[in-house]
């Protein structure tokens, strides 16, 4: 599961811990305004979904530059999406409900909002046990199949988010904005990737049809073809 | 006559003062010195010549519920007109022209007419109504207003026999309230409604105060309507117009998203918002790890208000 480590990496898996800091800096100086509990909960939510969408943003940022120093950062913040979306789901138990079990599963049931969290909890999940270099050599093609639902987390994220809501609706539409760049990048990648497929095959006639009318190739080869 | 409610919240629940001052104090200070000559740092400011000191209790003024600290009230509002944040609407109220404010009473009356504000306070009996205040969002605050009977001010028109609701309009200062200026959400100026035996209700409050004091601008100054039973939304605020009607008026957040918010909106734990559950509350000032408070249906004035709704499918008139 655990990485090579080099300076750069160290430098950056410190970094993101910095807000954590910043979340307790703010808790011990009762800076989370009269509501620090909501407060707490969002903010651990906010990180995990921007952490969810530098995650998605690297193989583009990748395929955009041609840099593939930054692939290697994928399982970190990726990682680090799956650390705040933990303390989220830690606040919402502890902090927020006490380990009241009844009042959670209540609230779980009725509110529709929470589904898409813990359908994007589960993914992320699954998706942080099986990061390992290890596992994704024993998973195959599995592995890359399975994390591909890092989408279907995102969205299910952004749903999350835009569905507890009373009416305020700008900041989810800008991560909604954000995952749907990033899913869209990947569609157009998958789209020319298939017409560059296809163009191959009418190249290819095209190719045949010209040489047939200077009856350069003879019917029966063409038939073979 | 005081009559008590029987729910009051335990004293395990509440934080206690002592330690909650203390927290405060080092917030309060970045507050003064970042809001310095705003105008608010005034509002901030301990109040030791309040308006309204010793007001006698109102009807049903649970005196047992330890109000919830004023900071937090002044300091978390939904006013959309200003902000759809708990925390600008603060800063930016402070700019509303509240005075003078003159109320206009009329439709299905034998007296309308439109009454400045201070000849309304003389003929009105000013009480402390403490009461519980839960927010359809799923918070709750505990607010000692200060105000008089909503009843009391309709019975001085003599509403006529088909009066049947009562429509509140709230101001519309578009250049003073950015949100109006750029017609973001809602419909504005904000409408909210009652039954006319909802307004009749002596639960049913026109709040012009709070601890003892003016109301806040971004609590709803200079007056306000306070139905302790029904979910914060229905409490509009900033009254410049209360018309009793034949029908019901179209009230604002009801037309936004009519699946969603309810003509009605009394608290009920049993029926959820389509999106989230009502079972639940987290108190204002109540600590980390606390658990939430279990919502109580009516917001636990079921004793003084269920009679309104005997015959009536909650679920349905939600």
């Amino acid at each position: 599961m655990f990485l090579r480590i080099d300076n750069r990496w160290i430098i950056t898996i410190v970094a993101c811990l910095i807000p954590l800091l910043g979340l307790y800096v703010d808790i011990a100086f009762d800076n989370l305004g009269a509501n620090p509990i909501q407060a707490l909960h969002i903010r651990l939510g906010d990180w995990s979904l921007r952490f969810l969408c530098l995650t998605l943003a690297i193989t583009p940022i990748q395929t955009i530059t041609k840099w593939r120093g930054m692939v290697t950062y994928r399982q970190i913040f990726g990682l680090y999406a799956f650390f705040y979306a933990t303390l989220h789901l830690l606040a919402y138990l502890l902090v927020d409900h006490a380990l009241m079990w009844r009042m959670v599963a209540i609230d779980i049931i009725e509110s529709p909002y929470i589904w898409f969290g813990v359908l994007a909890y589960l993914i992320i999940f699954s998706l942080a046990i099986t990061s390992s270099k290890w596992a994704k050599k024993r998973m195959g093609k599995a592995w890359k199949k399975l994390h591909r639902l890092i989408y279907v987390a995102a969205v299910a994220a952004v749903m999350h988010y835009f569905l507890q809501l009373k009416g305020n609706l700008a900041e989810p539409l800008f991560y909604s904005m954000i995952v749907f760049l990033l899913l869209g990048f990947r569609i157009l990648v998958w789209v020319k990737n298939r017409q560059l497929h296809k163009m191959m095959i009418p190249t290819g006639r095209r190719v045949l049809v010209l040489a047939e009318k200077q009856g350069e190739i003879p019917e029966a080869l063409r038939k073979r073809r | 006559m005081i009559i008590r409610t029987t729910k009051d919240i335990p004293a395990s629940e509440i934080t206690d003062p002592l330690v909650f001052r203390e927290r405060r104090k080092i917030i309060k200070a970045m507050l003064a010195t970042m809001v310095a000559g705003t105008g608010i740092a005034p509002a901030l400011a301990d109040n030791n010549n309040s308006a309204w000191a010793n007001l006698p209790k109102g009807d049903f003024s649970a005196d047992l519920l330890t109000p919830t600290p004023a900071e937090l009230i002044k300091n978390y509002t939904n006013y959309y007109e200003f902000a759809f944040n708990k925390q600008d609407s603060t800063k930016l109220a402070q700019n509303l022209r509240t005075d003078p404010w003159s109320v206009e009473i009329s439709g299905e009356v034998e007296n309308p007419g439109i009454f400045y504000l201070e000849d309304i306070l003389r003929q009105q009996v000013l009480q402390e109504r403490i009461y519980r205040f839960r927010c359809v969002e799923a918070w709750s605050m505990v607010v000692p207003w200060v105000g008089f009977s909503l009843g009391n001010l309709l019975k001085t028109v003599k509403p006529l026999s088909t009066a049947k609701f009562v429509k509140f309009t709230a101001v519309h200062q578009p250049d003073i309230m950015p949100r109006q200026r750029n017609n973001a959400m809602l419909e504005w100026p904000y409408v909210e409604g009652l039954r006319i035996d909802e307004a009749m209700h002596p639960l049913a409050t026109l709040a012009v105060g709070m601890y003892g004091d003016i109301l806040p601008k971004q609590n709803g100054a200079p007056l306000r309507l306070i139905v302790p039973w029904k979910y914060g939304f229905k409490n509009i605020k900033a009254i410049v117009k209360i018309e009793l009607l034949k029908r019901p008026p179209i009230t604002s957040w009801s037309q936004f998203a009519p699946k969603e918010y309810g003509f009605y909106a009394n608290v009920n734990p049993a029926v959820s918002h389509p999106r989230w559950s009502q079972n639940s509350e987290r108190q204002l000032g109540s600590g980390f790890f606390s658990p939430r408070r279990q919502t109580e249906l009516f917001n636990g004035y079921g004793e003084q208000v269920a009679s309104l709704y005997s015959d009536m499918d909650l679920r349905h008139f939600f």
